[in-house]
Formats: C-alpha cells, structure tokens, sequence
C-alpha cells in the first residue's frame, strides 16, 4: 500500500542522485531530510556538509559546480524564506541547481508558525526564476526526482523538488 | 587590540604574491576590487556582485570540490558577518586546502562608509577562533607581512587572516559583472588544468 512504499522514498532519491554523481550533500537538519543525510553519511563517495543557515548551502553548491562537482541542498521549506537572496547567484551566474525542499506549514500542519512560510514556498521559489516540481503521492516520486536532476545538471536550471506534506506525512503535537 | 596601521593600497600583493596557486573566492564590494586589480581578473578568481555574505561558503565549496587545490576566500568585514555561521561549517568540515582572509575596513565601504561593528567591540580572530578554525592571525601593521606570509603558507588550515586596515578606498578597478561568463572563464580553466594534468 501507498504509505508503507513512502516509508522507502529517502532509499530511491539517494540512489538517483548518486546515478546522476551527486556526492556532495549540503544540509539544515529536518525530519524530512534525516534519513536522507544517514544514506549520504554511511558511503564513503559522498560527504555531507552539516550547515549553520540554509542560505550557505546554495553558496556551497555553485562554489562545488565551478571546480565541476555536483551538490544538492536539503532544507526543510522554513529555510526556503532564508535563500532567497542567495538565488541571484543561482540566476545571475546560470548555475545548474538543485535543492530538495522537506514541507512544512502544508497539508495537515498542526504548528501555526509554519503555515506563513509554507504556503510561500512556490510563490517565492518561483519569483527568483526557480523551477519547482512538487510531489505528493510515492507514484510521482521517481519521475520527479529524475526531472528534477535533469533539470538542473543537463539543462542548467535552478530546481526545487518540492516534498509535500500529503507524500511525507504531517507530524503531530 | 593593536593599534590599526595599514594600507589596503598593497596589502595583498605583499601578503598573497602566489596568488595563481589558489583559487579565489571573493565577496562583494572593496575585497573583490583589491582582488580583481590584484590578479587582473585571471581565471582563477571568481569575485561576487552581491549575494552579501555568500563568500566563505562558496569557498567552502570549491574547497571540498576541489581538494587538491589551495582555496582562498577574500572578503571585507560586512560580508563576513552577515553570514558569520559559516565560519561554523568551514570548522566542522576542516578542509586542510581553505584560507579566509578578511579585509576589515571597520565599515561598509560600498554604501557610504557607515561604521561597522568590528569599528566597535567585535574581533573577528577571536569569533573565527570560537567557531573552531584551527589557525587565526591578526594583521595590523606592514611590519607583519613576512609573518603573514608564513602564516598563510603553513598555519594548519583551515586558516583565518584578520587585515585590519585603515578607513580608505580599495583599488579602481572595473570588474566583469556577467556572473555567467565569469562562471564559465573560472570552470573551464579549472577543468582544463585538471584534465591536463
């Protein structure tokens, strides 16, 4: 059934970003990206980069593309309000970019204070020019993930994969 | 603190005179300026427009992208603290291979001059030092080059050089604003150098 085969999202997303040679995994720690950091940690051929705001990670990602090495960003969406102006660079230099954003503030959200945030994600993302492909059932995960890095590393895009709460599950209070 | 007696007028020609050994990232503004005129923009050096406080982590990037290469970053005292956090990342990941050097005028020199709050009480070496870079060195007067010099060449790393200097323009110098070309310039010579060996 669908939620037992969402249990195994982090496992497919891993094994597509390491096909398309992402080794580099920048981070804000969340629920949703935990065991997504736990896979990249437990290789040897993949690094994680533990960082202090999520606005360092977009830095960090195009600074890994100008010696021709492919890194993602893995936030959860309250840090989407952090980047924003650190996009220009995404734009302005034309690097591929890639981010994988863990919702908040989205469908079944029980903590008010994420709701403003979360609902700004895509207007947001999509103001500084970023390409946003959002999943909400474990079906559309596969074919996301592979536009999403294609989007970025084969055409050069700034792309937001977009992981919504109805796919991830809300937490409770 | 010491008394502050140097020029940026010069300061990175005597302290980084390899510079076509490194990769450089520099932040916005004044630092990107001494830089640009430093090298003549050679392919080496990507220098930002803007992304305020985004030079450390892009350097930090290079860096573990490229481990091979030594990495520097230069920047003024604005850009660093608006993303001071960084200096935490560049800690917990110790790249052996990164140099910080920040420019500290004690004011944000692009927009008019206005004090900054390393003009105050904030020390940088120290801030560098809590965040848990291995090696800080404080630059104040032209007397210290030679032992910056040495600092920079073997200091463990990853290491951070505070230049304090003195209230005064940074070198005119027009750079390339086009973010994509220079991009491109930085990458391919990168990837030719690499692939050449």
């Amino acid at each position: 059934m669908a939620e037992a085969a969402t249990e195994d999202w982090p496992k497919l997303v891993f094994d597509r970003l390491v096909e398309a040679d992402v080794h580099l995994f920048a981070y804000v720690p969340d629920f949703g990206n935990d065991r997504l950091v736990k896979l990249a940690n437990a290789r040897n051929d993949t690094q994680t980069v533990l960082l202090s705001a999520e606005e360092e990670g977009v830095a960090l990602c195009c600074g890994a593309d100008l010696v021709g090495r492919r890194a993602v960003l893995l936030m959860q969406s309250s840090g989407v309000g952090n980047v924003i102006n650190f996009l220009s660079l995404v734009q302005g230099g034309r690097f591929p970019f890639l981010t994988i954003v863990t919702m908040r503030g989205d469908y079944g959200e029980q903590n008010p204070w994420q709701y403003p945030m979360g609902q700004a994600v895509t207007p947001v993302l999509e103001a500084m020019g970023m390409l946003v492909i959002k999943v909400e059932r474990m079906d559309e995960l596969d074919h996301a993930v592979t536009a999403a890095i294609g989007a970025a590393f084969v055409a050069g895009q700034g792309v937001a994969l977009v992981l919504g709460q109805k796919f991830l599950g809300a937490k409770s209070f | 603190m010491a008394e502050i007696a140097l020029d940026r007028r010069g300061l990175l020609a005597e302290i980084l005179p390899n510079h076509a050994e490194y990769l450089i990232v520099t932040g916005l503004a004044g630092a990107a300026k001494d830089t640009a005129a430093l090298t003549q923009e050679s392919a080496n050096l990507i220098t930002l427009g803007g992304a305020m406080g985004a030079a450390v982590s892009m350097g930090l990037g290079v860096a573990l992208g490229a481990p091979d290469r030594k990495v520097a970053v230069v920047t003024g005292d604005g850009e660093l603290m608006m993303n001071v956090g960084a200096l935490a990342t560049v800690a917990s990941m110790m790249p052996e291979n990164l140099t910080i050097i920040c420019i500290d005028n004690g004011a944000h020199g692009e927009t008019g001059g206005q004090p900054g709050h390393t003009s105050k009480r904030t020390n940088l070496a120290l801030m560098a030092e809590g965040a848990g870079l291995p090696s800080t060195f404080t630059l104040t007067a032209a007397d210290q080059f030679a032992e910056a010099r040495r600092f920079l060449a073997e200091a463990p790393a990853p290491r951070f050089l505070w230049a304090r200097v003195l209230p005064g323009p940074p070198a005119d110098y027009r750079r390339n604003w086009d973010l994509a070309e220079c991009r491109l310039k930085f990458r391919h010579a990168y990837l030719a150098g690499k692939s050449g060996g």
